[in-house]
């Protein structure tokens, strides 16, 4: 790892004060992506800034709308909390099977949104439960938040302080993960909104990273079954096609998990 | 360089370590606590596996500067002077070792296992909790017999206090 310098913020401001002093800052939140690709040598910051002892940016609770999960708060806390498991089930399933126990006992919420790694998860929740993301300057819907590999529409020095989940009718979450890294080699959450919409995103499997899908999408909305999604077509163009999988056997993957996903949202 | 002020087996610490320098290699090289092992460096291994406010981490995937203020356990701070953890002794008695070079990460994800469900825990369970600890020597059989041996330990041990 290059050399770098170390901060500790205890507010929101404090944070995005200590990034913009910086050359080259970056926000360290649990750091389970980020420390590994400096020691690596991949990046090397100025400055880290950590943001996860910010009170402010930890916790789970109920809104008048659904539920909201400040950004620094980890998986293994999002798999446990009541609130979240009562709204939205699906969430904690997800939380609960990112990396492993100590990786997700560090691993945050917003950590995993700002990095937007193509196989990670949370995006695949975030886009299909058509969340909110706050950052300290604006709120952005999911739609326009994600936008290619590790690429968002965070602007330099933006900070995700929290996302808001409306409430949802059934979701569910099934993933494939690649055997070593548990990564998705494909992961689907499937989502039925109060008003009948139907939202489903796959993560791992685009060469342009999270992405919806439409075919799962329009058979699930006619009809809200596993077996529904038996004849849709699952194109394999612009999926990724490396040595763990095809681009074919990833289109197969999205079918398969979907139904999985359904199955798993009852 | 920074002073890092943490608390690591129950006794308060302080160190002059590069910003950049981890965990590990705070508690290995500065304070000689050489019993967390660096393994894969690429927090895949869990050899390096400590306690920071109770909750198992990878030490190689955490910055010394993180910890300051927090509370880390190593595998030389659990046992009771010659006593040994529930855990070490299951694993002792259980030939849940071979080269050893594993051991205190799978001891200290073992406790945090335990502590997280209550000490209620099946095979399956204990196998799938043990996805980010790796074991090159024992094909794990003996480990998961250890763990769920010191669960019940752990149980006994803590209903009597």
């Amino acid at each position: 790892m290059y050399e770098t310098t170390y901060h500790r913020a205890s507010s929101v401001d404090e944070a995005a004060a200590l990034f913009a002093k910086g050359k080259e800052a970056k926000y360290l939140a649990g750091g389970q992506t980020l420390l590994p690709v400096m020691k690596q040598r991949l990046a090397s910051p100025s400055d880290v800034i950590d943001l996860a002892k910010i009170k402010d940016m930890v916790g789970c609770s109920g809104t008048t709308s659904g539920i909201q999960i400040k950004a620094a708060t980890t998986h293994y806390d999002v798999s446990q909390d009541a609130t979240v498991r009562k709204a939205i089930p699906a969430l904690c399933a997800l939380a609960s099977q990112i990396g492993d126990p100590a990786v997700r006992h560090r691993g945050t919420i917003g950590g995993s949104l700002a990095n937007n790694d193509p196989a990670a998860d949370y995006p695949a929740a975030v886009l299909a439960l058509n969340a909110t993301i706050k950052t300290n300057k604006r709120t952005i819907a999911a739609d326009d938040f994600f936008q290619g590999l590790f690429s968002t529409a965070l602007e330099d020095g933006e900070i995700i302080t929290a996302v808001d989940f409306p409430v949802v009718d059934k979701a569910g979450y099934a993933k494939f993960p690649h055997p070593a890294s548990r990564f998705a080699l494909t992961g689907v959450f499937v989502a039925r909104m109060p008003d009948g919409d139907v939202r489903v995103a796959a993560t791992g499997a685009s060469q342009n990273g999270v992405m919806r899908v439409g075919p799962i999408e329009a058979a699930l909305k006619a009809n809200w079954s596993a077996s529904a999604i038996d004849s849709v077509t699952i194109s394999a163009d612009g999926l990724l096609n490396d040595i763990h999988g095809t681009a074919d056997y990833r289109a197969n993957l999205i079918k398969v998990m979907a139904q999985r996903a359904v199955q798993a949202a009852g | 360089m920074s002073t890092v002020k943490l608390t690591v087996n129950g006794k308060a610490v302080s160190a002059e370590v590069e910003d950049r320098t981890l965990l590990v290699h705070l508690l290995r090289d500065h304070l000689n606590l050489t019993g967390t092992h660096v393994g894969c460096d690429t927090s895949q291994c869990g050899a390096c596996v400590v306690h920071i406010d109770g909750q198992a981490v990878k030490s190689c995937t955490v910055l010394a500067a993180q910890a300051a203020g927090s509370s880390v356990t190593t595998i030389e701070g659990i046992a009771k002077g010659d006593e040994l953890h529930p855990m070490q002794a299951a694993f002792r008695d259980n030939h849940g070792l071979q080269c050893g070079f594993c051991t205190p990460g799978m001891i200290m994800s073992a406790i945090d296992i335990v502590h997280r469900h209550s000490g209620q825990l099946d095979e399956a369970t204990v196998r799938h909790e043990l996805e980010g600890n790796i074991c090159r020597c024992t094909g794990y059989h003996n480990i998961v017999k250890a763990v769920l041996d010191a669960a019940g330990r752990m149980k006994v041990a803590q209903a009597a206090e």
